[in-house]
Formats: structure tokens, C-alpha cells, sequence
């Protein structure tokens, strides 16, 4: 389904929740503590602002909200994933912030399936696939997309923490 | 020779002789006797030839060389100066353009190139022969004699000067070549042996700077060579020779007088200058020579202003200061560095006042001077003169007001005004639009400009001059203006305004910059889709720019363009709002005042404040920007002025100036129309640059009309159609 997906790839995970979340290291810059965020007045409420990362200013999207999950404070194991994205042809740095992040994993393409078509809470069209890791799966997000779309609520039905569009 | 950077070079030269080109014909007016601007013109086309056959480039060689024939007739007064003459030499110069560009294309696709020059298809016909064919007419109406002159390519500048009708002259010409010049690829003997076809001439080399053989340097040349040439070419020719070598070479010409000099002993001499005696005696043989080119064809052509022609000029002022071209990736890099280092500066100064070490204040006092002033400096080199687009749109009115049949006059002034290069680049784009708008909708037709008892030409008057650390531009016409009860109704149509809805004549024509409007009964090529003036507003913006709009049905229009000198690195005036902090740019703030609590509640459905004797509508941006935290006893207020727009911003604190270095938001914040970018400060934390227009915009106040309460800021919305007064 994805060229990304025939070879061997190193993931590093995130949790958000209780649910484990995967992103190719090739899209991942820096992990970082979270600094002090800046509020952008206006912004939609899943943009959490902009922070310094040496010396650059970084737009910060709330992971949580973006997917449409329960917002929770954030805790000392919050951290922000510095992302290096080709959106629409533009080289773009953003970071997301995650309620933990873990580690990096290797999964082979044996060991990633195309997202299940049924029965799932989350919208297929943003996952790239999901990493079975013995008894585990973890979902791993298409970063692009996930930026690149309006309204990217993972979670299908309606919530009235959803995203509120731009 | 031909080798990547040279043809770079040539390709580079050959922009700026083009651009010389369009000036220089564009200045031209039908009628008018020959001149220095022919001359100019002349020699340009003939340097494109010469280098363009040089480099391979021979359709470019044929095709100047046709121009070049046309424009030898206009110097001996065969073909007079005409506005299809004009226009001819615009389109050869397009087609050069076109023809340059194809050349340039497979250098770009070998190296990464920007993409516009590769990516763009070049609309060429494929030989010009159309615009040849009209040059050839042009010249072969007055004169059949130039037939099958076009057809012969010939190396550079030897058949030129032969035809030149001109009686002969001695030269003393002393050429002392660059000691590279055969590195560069040049070759001293062939300029010689063209020299030679010039005329009859004694050549002796000077070898008194040759080094003793140790020293010596193979690949140097340490010759220099002194020739006296009689000919009937002018200095122009003799110049044309040494064209490719002349910089860095030690090159003089001087007319020594007529050809019946005593001491020149050359064999040839005695049949010239039995020719030459025949002459009457030139008027001031020492300094001038009265432009021989000229002077038996065309008598009633006024003679060359003696200072200038003893060595007339080819490409530039002789005394230019030595200039680099450098790629402006670079000068970005650059001023990229002198934003970090300017940031790290201040970091340094706050860390330094704060440890109280006394020997740290006067270095790091130093150290903070040098880095304002390199900051200045470097950004000056970024710094161009808004000029170097006024070329392009004084063709632009040209092309389209004979387009659309008006006569329009293009006065531009100011053209010294400098702006940062990335400014400019993007401003040329809303000139454009704002011009075609001038062109087509305000300029009247002649005939209806006679008729209402204006002058039968337009004028279109641009303008540009800083105030303060801005550069404002007007474009004014004194065409029809904007008819408010027209954008009204259109407005109306279009559905971006309700019926019943009063407004003042100002927001009707504020109206027009909205996306979708345009008043134009007819869409002609021009304009009239509705696109336009909202995009220009949108590139302002974009440039943190500002855009004023005033009409006088009848009178003409204005447009007022107020632009920052650069989007690098801004003084700004650092405000704190509870715990955010925020920048005003300080080119908007005229001053602070005080708002006590007692003054805040003294609203009557509007929150002014008096400031010396005016009402200021201010906004709080604790409400605004929706910050949690209570206001305190006495707030500050910061007025801001934006053109004619006065708006007070209420803040906690008011902290100090300080330098700013923007950095963009990026794509996630672009709709966010009250902050235009974000800083690093001292501290590391970052805080956001207030959009002061944008602000202006978003509490959109109104003193004639006190009737509308005050509105909580919404997130703006730019393609909402306009129901109500807010804009």
C-alpha cells in the first residue's frame, strides 16, 4: 500500500490515552521536554501555540485534540515530537504533543498489516498501517495526512471534545 | 569559452542590456531627431550581436543584427523615429528575451536552477520572423539599399564601421591588457588584427613592463601596445573592439585630429589624407568628434554634447564603482546569521545586567553597538532602489493603453526609494494589478476625456519616499474615479451587501478590495473577473503592508501603499498582557498613555479615549486575545497609528523596545489575522508580533457611525460575504 512500508522501518512510538501510536524516525527531528508554549489568540483549539526550539519558532499541535480525544492536563512524562513533514511540497516543522513518548521499535513489512476495515473507532484514512508487536498493535499514523486534513478527528463518532474545523 | 559561468555571465549582462533596451526605447517619442538614446540603443544591440554570436547564440547574432541594421538607418536619418519604430524595437526586445531565455533553459535543467526559468514554457516563434519581416519593411520603405545586409552574419563589428559614412580621423589608441587576459580567453592579437580592418593603422608594442625571465609568468601578458588608426569608424567602433576585454584593461582613444598628421608615417596615409584635407577641418579636434556618424547624413541632427563623446560609453558609466553579483540565497543566509546573532546579543545584555559583574558592561555595551551596526549593514546590502521595477510597468502602461486605445502618460518619481529585496519582489505583482485597474477603469477613452473637458492624455502618477522606517507608494490617476452609487449597486448584485444596508461612501469604495468585485460593465482581458484588488490587498498583507484607498468620482483614484523597509529584522516595543507578552511593531506606535479604571468604565456604547483632544478607539487585548487573568488598577495604552487609522491597544505593561527578529507562523497560523509573526526573546520564550491593520480591521471602528456596538473579535473570516459595516 506504501512504498515507506516494504522495508524494514524504525518507529518511535507515542502514547496518547492508553492507546500506542507509531511514527517513522525519518519524520521525527527531536523529542523534547515541553517548554513554555506560546498561545496564538484565534487559533483553532487543537494548535497549542508556538515554542522555541533552539531558537526557531515551532508551531505545537495538541495530538489529543487533533485526534479528538479527551483533552488531560499535561504531566511531567508530556513531551513534544519535533516532526520534519512534506506537506503539499513544503518542507514543514511541527511538534505534537504526546502524553508520553517510548521508543523506538524496528518492525519489519511481515509485521504491519493494512488497517482493519471494520469494527475500529478510528478513521482508516489517517493510519498507514498497524505494527503488531507480540500481543500489541500499534497504529501507525500517515503524519501528511494527519496534517494536511481540516478536521483530522481520529475517533469516528462524534464527541463534543471534537476538533473545531478553522 | 563557452564553458557554463562565462555564458552565465554574458546571459546576466545580456538581462541588464535588455532592461537598458525597454528604458531607453521607452523614452523615445515619435519625431524626435537623433540622438544619444538611439546611440545607446544602437550599441546595445550590437553588444548583444557581438557577444551572442560569441557564445554560440546565433539566432540571437542574426536576429540583433537585423534590429541593428534597422537602427543604423535611424542614426543616418533613413528611417525616422516613429511609434511603430518603438514598438518594433519593445517586440524584438521580447523576442531577444524569449530567445535568451531557451538559451538559459538547458543550463537550468543541468544544475538546480530556480524552477521559473525552466519550469515556464517560452512562448517563441520560433525564428521572430514576423518582427524581422516589419524590421525589414520599416527599413526597406525608406531605404531599398539595405537588402540582403540582414541575411549575412558576419563576426562582431567588422562590417558596422564600414558603413558608417564619416570622414577620417587619427586615433591614438593605447590598450594595456589585463595581465589575465589570456586566462579569460581572450586573444590580444585578434582585437589587433580587428582593429586593423578599421582602417589602416601602426601598431607598436610596448614590452618595458616584461619581468625578467624568472619572474615572468607564462599565462600573464605584460604587453602593452600603442596604435594610431586612421579611419572613417567613430570611437564607438574603435571602443565596439575592445568590448569583451575593457574591464580591468587600461584602454584609451584619443582623436588626435583630422588624418593629415605629419608625424604618422604610415605608408598608407598619403591617399587619406589627400581625402581627408578635402574635409572642411573639424571644429574642436582635440576633445570631440562632433559624432561623425551623423554628421553628413543627417545635418540638422544636433551634435553630441562634447564631454560625453570622446569616449562615448558602451555599457556603463566609465567611473562605476566595482560591483559582485551575488546569489541572494547568501544575502538571506546572511541575514538569517544577523538575526541569531542579534538575538543572542540581547540574551547576552539581559544575562549581563542581571550578574552585576562590572567589567562584563562596557564589552558587552561594545559588543551590542557592533551588532546593531553590522545588523544595518547587512541588511542594506539587501536594500534595492524601487526603480528597478519601474521599468517593467512603464511598459506595461505602454502595452496596454495601445491595447485598449488610450493615451496615457506614465510619470514615475522616487525611484531612488529603497526597499529589502524580498519586498520588492513582491511587490511588483500588486503594482501590476493596481495599474491594469488604473488603465482600464480609471483612464477614460480620449474622446470621452476631451468631451468632459479633460486633457486627452491620462496620467498616471507613481510615486514612492520613506516616512519613517516605511516606504509609501501612491498611484494616482486622473481618470474616472470610483462612483460609490456603482460599487453600491454592484455590491448589491453580487450578494456582498445587504440591500437596506447604510454606508458611507468610504466603506463602499473600501468595498472594492473585496474578493469577487469589480465594477467593470464588460470583462475585457484586462480586468474585470473580480479579481484584483483583493489580491493585492492579500499580498499587502502578506507584506505587512498597508492599503489606502481614496477616490473622487471624476477625479481619479489613489491608492496609497504603505510597506515595511524590510521583513527581517523590525525595532519593536514589547507589551505585557498577564503573562503573554507581545510586540508592536514600533513603526505604528506614536505613543503611550495611561487608562485608569474609572476611565475604562466612561463608554457610551464605543471605547475612546481622549488623547490631546482626540477621540482614540482602543481595544483591550486581554479581551481580544481571550486571556484568562483579571486586568490590573491602571493599564497602558499603546496608540498605534496606520495611516489614517488610529487605534490604542490597552495592555498591562509596556516593557521597552526591542530589536525583533520575525519569524513566520507557517501554514497552521496563516488565518490568524491578528499576530503577522512571532519572536525569540532574551529569555527564550517566544512572543507574537501584533498585526496592527489586522487588529484595526477585525474592531473595524467607525467614528460618523456610533450606532453599531462594540463586537467581541471573532477569528477573522476572509471569504465571508459582507452582510454588515465590519470589513
Amino acid at each position: 500500500m506504501n512504498t515507506l512500508l516494504t522495508d524494514i522501518g524504525q518507529y518511535i512510538t507515542f502514547r496518547l490515552g492508553d492507546e500506542l501510536f507509531a511514527i517513522n524516525v525519518a519524520q521525527v527531528r527531536e523529542v523534547l521536554e515541553l517548554p513554555p508554549v506560546t498561545k496564538v489568540p484565534t487559533a483553532p483549539d487543537y494548535m497549542r501555540g508556538v515554542v522555541n526550539v533552539r531558537g526557531k519558532a515551532i508551531p505545537v499541535v495538541d495530538l489529543r485534540r487533533k485526534f479528538g480525544l479527551p483533552p488531560t492536563p499535561d504531566t511531567v512524562h508530556s513531551r513534544i515530537v519535533v516532526m520534519e513533514l512534506d506537506l503539499d511540497g513544503e518542507p514543514t516543522v511541527i511538534g505534537g504533543i504526546a502524553d508520553s513518548v517510548h521508543e523506538v521499535i524496528e518492525l519489519e513489512p511481515g509485521q504491519i498489516n493494512p488497517p482493519p476495515r471494520i469494527a475500529l473507532r478510528w478513521r482508516t484514512d489517517l493510519i498507514q498501517g498497524m505494527g503488531r508487536r507480540g500481543d500489541d498493535f500499534i497504529i501507525i499514523l500517515d503524519l501528511a495526512r494527519v496534517f494536511s486534513a481540516e478536521d483530522a478527528a481520529l475517533v469516528k463518532e462524534p464527541s463534543a471534545l471534537a476538533t473545531v474545523p478553522a | 569559452m563557452t564553458s557554463g559561468p562565462s555564458i552565465q555571465t554574458f546571459l546576466l549582462e545580456a538581462e541588464d542590456l535588455l532592461v537598458s533596451i525597454e528604458e531607453t526605447a521607452l523614452a523615445l517619442s515619435p519625431g524626435q531627431p537623433v540622438g544619444e538614446p538611439i546611440h545607446q540603443l544602437f550599441r546595445a544591440f550590437h553588444t548583444l550581436k557581438g557577444s551572442g554570436a560569441m557564445f554560440g547564440l546565433e539566432n540571437v547574432a542574426a536576429f540583433t543584427h537585423r534590429v541593428e541594421s534597422l537602427l543604423d538607418g535611424v542614426r543616418e536619418g533613413r528611417v525616422p523615429v516613429t511609434t511603430e519604430l518603438i514598438d518594433l524595437i519593445l517586440r524584438a526586445k521580447d523576442h531577444l528575451e524569449a530567445l535568451l531565455a531557451t538559451a538559459r533553459s538547458p543550463l537550468a535543467r543541468r544544475e538546480p536552477a530556480p524552477p521559473s526559468d525552466a519550469g515556464q514554457p517560452v512562448a517563441v516563434e520560433p525564428d521572430g520572423t514576423d518582427i524581422a519581416a516589419a524590421l525589414e519593411a520599416l527599413l526597406t520603405d525608406t531605404s531599398p539599399a539595405e537588402e540582403g545586409k540582414a541575411s549575412q552574419l558576419l563576426a562582431p563589428s567588422t562590417h558596422i564601421p564600414n558603413r558608417i559614412a564619416g570622414s577620417l580621423q587619427t586615433y591614438h589608441i593605447r590598450f594595456r591588457p589585463h595581465r589575465g587576459i589570456l586566462a579569460a580567453g581572450a586573444n590580444p592579437v585578434a582585437l589587433l588584427k580587428e582593429l586593423r580592418t578599421l582602417g589602416p593603422c601602426q601598431i607598436v608594442a610596448d614590452t618595458t613592463a616584461v619581468p625578467a625571465l624568472e619572474e615572468l609568468q607564462a599565462d600573464h601578458c605584460y604587453l602593452a601596445w600603442d596604435v594610431t588608426l586612421v579611419t572613417n569608424a567613430g570611437p564607438d567602433a574603435i571602443k565596439d573592439v575592445f568590448i569583451f576585454v575593457e574591464d580591468g584593461s587600461e584602454l584609451s582613444i584619443q582623436p588626435t585630429g583630422p588624418a593629415q598628421s605629419p608625424a604618422d608615417p604610415s605608408p598608407v596615409i598619403p591617399s587619406a589624407a589627400v581625402e581627408a584635407s578635402a574635409e572642411p577641418p573639424q571644429p574642436s579636434p582635440a576633445s570631440c568628434t562632433s559624432a561623425p556618424t551623423t554628421s553628413s547624413a543627417n545635418p540638422e541632427s544636433p551634435p553630441e554634447p562634447p564631454g560625453k563623446a570622446s569616449v562615448p560609453r558602451t555599457r556603463r558609466p566609465a567611473a562605476r564603482e566595482a560591483s559582485v553579483r551575488v546569489p541572494s540565497s547568501r544575502l538571506d543566509r546572511l541575514v538569517g546569521l544577523v538575526g541569531e546573532l542579534v538575538m543572542n546579543q540581547s540574551r547576552l545584555s539581559q544575562v549581563a545586567a542581571g550578574a552585576g559583574v562590572a567589567g562584563l558592561v562596557a564589552p558587552v555595551e561594545e559588543l551590542d553597538r557592533l551588532v546593531a551596526e553590522l545588523r544595518d549593514n547587512i541588511l542594506g546590502i539587501r536594500m534595492m532602489p524601487i526603480g528597478t521595477i519601474f521599468g517593467r510597468l512603464r511598459r506595461l502602461v505602454h502595452d496596454l493603453a495601445a491595447e485598449l486605445q488610450k493615451e496615457i502618460d506614465f510619470v514615475a518619481a522616487g525611484e531612488q526609494t529603497e526597499l529589502d529585496k524580498t519586498v520588492l519582489d513582491q511587490l511588483g505583482d500588486p503594482l501590476v494589478h493596481i495599474l491594469r485597474n488604473s488603465i482600464d477603469h480609471g483612464i477614460e477613452p480620449p474622446a470621452d476625456r476631451v468631451r468632459l473637458g479633460k486633457p486627452r492624455r491620462g496620467t498616471i502618477h507613481l510615486t514612492a519616499a520613506h516616512t519613517g522606517s516605511s516606504v509609501v507608494v501612491t498611484i494616482a490617476d486622473d481618470g474616472q474615479g470610483i462612483d460609490p452609487a456603482a460599487v453600491r449597486a454592484r455590491a448589491i448584485e453580487r450578494g456582498l451587501l445587504a440591500p437596506e444596508a447604510t454606508l458611507t461612501d468610504t466603506d463602499l469604495r473600501e468595498l472594492v478590495l473585496r474578493p469577487g468585485f469589480s465594477t467593470a460593465r464588460s470583462v475585457t482581458n484586462v480586468s474585470g473577473r473580480g479579481v484584483g484588488m483583493d489580491v493585492v490587498k492579500r499580498q499587502l498583507d502578506a507584506l505587512r503592508g498597508h492599503l489606502a484607498l481614496t477616490s473622487q468620482p471624476g477625479h481619479g483614484t489613489t491608492l496609497t501603499l504603505t510597506l515595511p523597509l524590510t521583513l527581517a529584522i523590525i525595532d519593536g516595543l514589547l507589551v505585557e498582557v498577564g503573562s503573554e507578552q507581545f510586540i508592536v511593531p514600533m513603526s505604528v506606535v506614536t505613543e503611550t498613555v495611561e487608562l485608569a479604571r474609572e476611565q475604562r468604565h466612561r463608554r457610551n456604547g464605543r471605547r475612546a479615549i481622549a488623547v490631546r483632544g482626540d477621540l482614540v478607539p482602543y481595544v483591550p487585548l486581554r479581551e481580544a486575545f481571550a486571556l484568562p487573568d483579571a486586568a490590573p488598577e491602571l493599564e497602558k495604552i499603546v496608540i498605534t497609528c496606520l495611516g489614517e487609522d488610529r487605534v490604542g491597544l490597552v495592555v498591562d505593561r509596556v516593557l521597552g523596545s526591542r530589536q525583533t527578529v520575525i519569524q513566520s507562523l507557517g501554514r497552521f497560523y496563516e488565518h490568524v489575522g491578528l499576530v503577522s509573526g512571532a519572536t525569540i526573546l532574551g529569555d527564550g520564550r517566544v512572543a507574537l508580533i501584533l498585526d496592527v491593520a489586522g487588529l484595526i480591521r477585525a474592531t473595524a471602528y467607525h467614528p460618523p457611525s456610533p450606532s453599531h456596538p462594540p463586537r467581541s473579535l471573532p477569528p477573522p473570516t476572509p471569504t465571508t460575504p459582507l452582510t454588515t459595516k465590519h470589513l
